[in-house]
């Protein structure tokens, strides 16, 4: 690899098994629950964390030597929550109808714990290349497993694949209805969005026992 | 650089530059935007009521879309042939003004740029209010497109009611703040709103009675539509009463007025 050397590569696949934000670290729980009722709403926060957590690490990785430590996680909110509400002015401006689909996700974007995380854990100490790279790696980590909740969730849950249904008609009862499946409801509950990452943690340990505590 | 940023002075120093530095960022980015913004919510409002009755540029199930924002004004124009504007006070019409009226009291304001909210709460502080109505055709019959407003779950919920002369429902519009996506979100989908169309909101005496949005009303098609009812969404029930609650308190104030189109 001419690009990233050994180092660089592992800041991006670490946090995509092995150092999963969801799975190991246990940030980004609340929006994990919240938003994956569908595929598509798993997929577009997905984007925009990619880009927040990528710019955001390098901003607070140019400035880690000039923020006072007293104040550093109230700067790092104002970094976060700028950038997001700037991003999201010009989308209004400029692209009205995809600020109307991400609009629900600003709020979320803000808190979202990874986010806070990967600044005070990373971008604080290290450069802004480096930081970068380690932005996307868990913002990477954070897809996987959200698209994989949402997957679930949606499929179980109504039915459907990004809106398209593809387990037949519910109320006609074809495709696999006709054979007296029925759509769980629980599905679309938050509650069973913590029961599939617990399943893809119980997953994840049996297989790399070394994650395991004591 | 030798700068000790343990100091007190310094982290102050850094706050008030911080805040100086973002603020005016923020104020720089807003102002400068504010015009496209206002622009693309006046459209969105001309292509949510033309929507409503039925002007859009659908194809086939499932799909939403509006009049292209290129041509909505022009839309807007043919198929809107008045924008009346209704004062009421206490249930009853104090009067009905034609949008050249409203626009001469107003300084030109357009009367579908009324803000609801605004309204409500005048209305709820004992004071009178404003209620637009839009004025087009549908299959050759007159139809009337009243906006909407209420709370969902997170944040608020509003939409625009197509209506007849006997307040049948003709078409809808609804769209939200924050609602949960795969859940309440979906008051937005086509299989929701669809399911208003044909719907009943007075009873054969001519009172008031609204539409719920019920759950298990065994009727999820929606073939029924003389029951005061559609069939709810799962797992979004405050949504769902914030819908029904938003017909009711709203539209019935248009009653007045239609009780003098007979």
């Amino acid at each position: 690899m001419g690009l990233l050397s050994k180092k660089d590569t592992k800041l991006i696949t670490d946090p995509l098994a092995d150092n999963n934000p969801i799975t190991i670290q246990v940030l980004g729980i609340c929006s994990a629950l919240a938003i994956t009722a569908e595929l598509k709403a798993s997929i577009v926060m997905s984007v925009a964390v990619l880009f927040v957590l990528g710019v955001g690490n390098v901003v607070i990785s140019l400035m880690r030597n000039i923020i006072p430590s007293k104040i550093r996680i109230i700067v790092q909110l104002i970094v976060v929550a700028s950038l997001v509400i700037i991003v999201d002015q010009v989308l209004k401006a400029f692209a009205y109808e995809l600020s109307k689909t991400l609009s629900v996700f600003v709020g979320l974007i803000i808190t979202n714990c990874i986010i806070m995380g990967r600044f005070e854990a990373f971008a604080l100490g290290n450069g802004p290349w480096k930081s970068f790279l380690d932005g996307i790696g868990n913002a990477l980590g954070y897809a996987v497993i959200l698209i994989i909740v949402g997957f679930f969730r949606e499929l179980l849950g109504s039915g459907t694949l990004l809106g398209i249904p593809v387990l037949g008609d519910p109320i006609e009862k074809t495709g696999v209805y006709s054979i007296g499946y029925e759509n769980n409801g629980f599905m679309l509950m938050p509650p069973m969005a913590l029961i599939i990452v617990g399943l893809i943690i119980w997953v994840q340990r049996s297989r790399n026992t070394d994650l395991i505590e004591d | 650089m030798a700068v000790d940023t343990e100091k007190n002075s310094y982290t102050i120093i850094f706050a008030i530059a911080m805040v100086v530095v973002v603020g005016s960022l923020l104020a720089f980015t807003a102002s400068s935007l504010a015009p496209n913004i206002d622009e693309n919510e006046r459209m969105e409002k001309q292509q949510n009521i033309l929507y409503a009755m039925g002007i859009n540029g659908n194809e086939g199930d499932g799909d939403i879309t509006f009049i292209s924002t290129d041509k909505v004004a022009e839309a807007f124009k043919t198929n809107i042939s008045e924008q009346l504007v209704i004062e009421v006070k206490d249930g009853e019409i104090v009067k009905t003004m034609t949008r050249q009226e409203f626009m001469e009291a107003n300084n030109g304001k357009e009367p579908y740029l009324i803000d609801v909210k605004k309204q409500q709460a005048r209305y709820k502080s004992g004071e009178s209010r404003l209620l637009p109505l839009f004025v087009g055709e549908q299959d050759g019959k007159k139809v009337y497109v009243a906006p909407i407003r209420g709370k969902g779950l997170w944040d608020a919920i509003w939409g625009y009611v197509a209506l007849d002369d006997d307040m049948i429902v003709r078409g809808t519009f609804f769209d939200h703040a924050g609602e949960t996506p795969g859940l309440g979100a979906n008051i937005k989908q086509r299989y929701f709103m669809d399911d208003f169309y044909g719907e009943r909101l007075l009873t054969e005496a001519g009172v008031f009675k609204g539409i719920t949005v019920a759950k298990g009303n065994n009727d999820p098609k929606n073939e029924t539509k003389d029951d005061y009812e559609v069939d709810a969404l799962a797992g979004a029930t405050i949504t769902g009463d914030g819908v029904s609650a938003m017909i009711k308190s709203d539209l019935k104030l248009y009653l007045p007025y239609f009780k003098t189109l007979k």
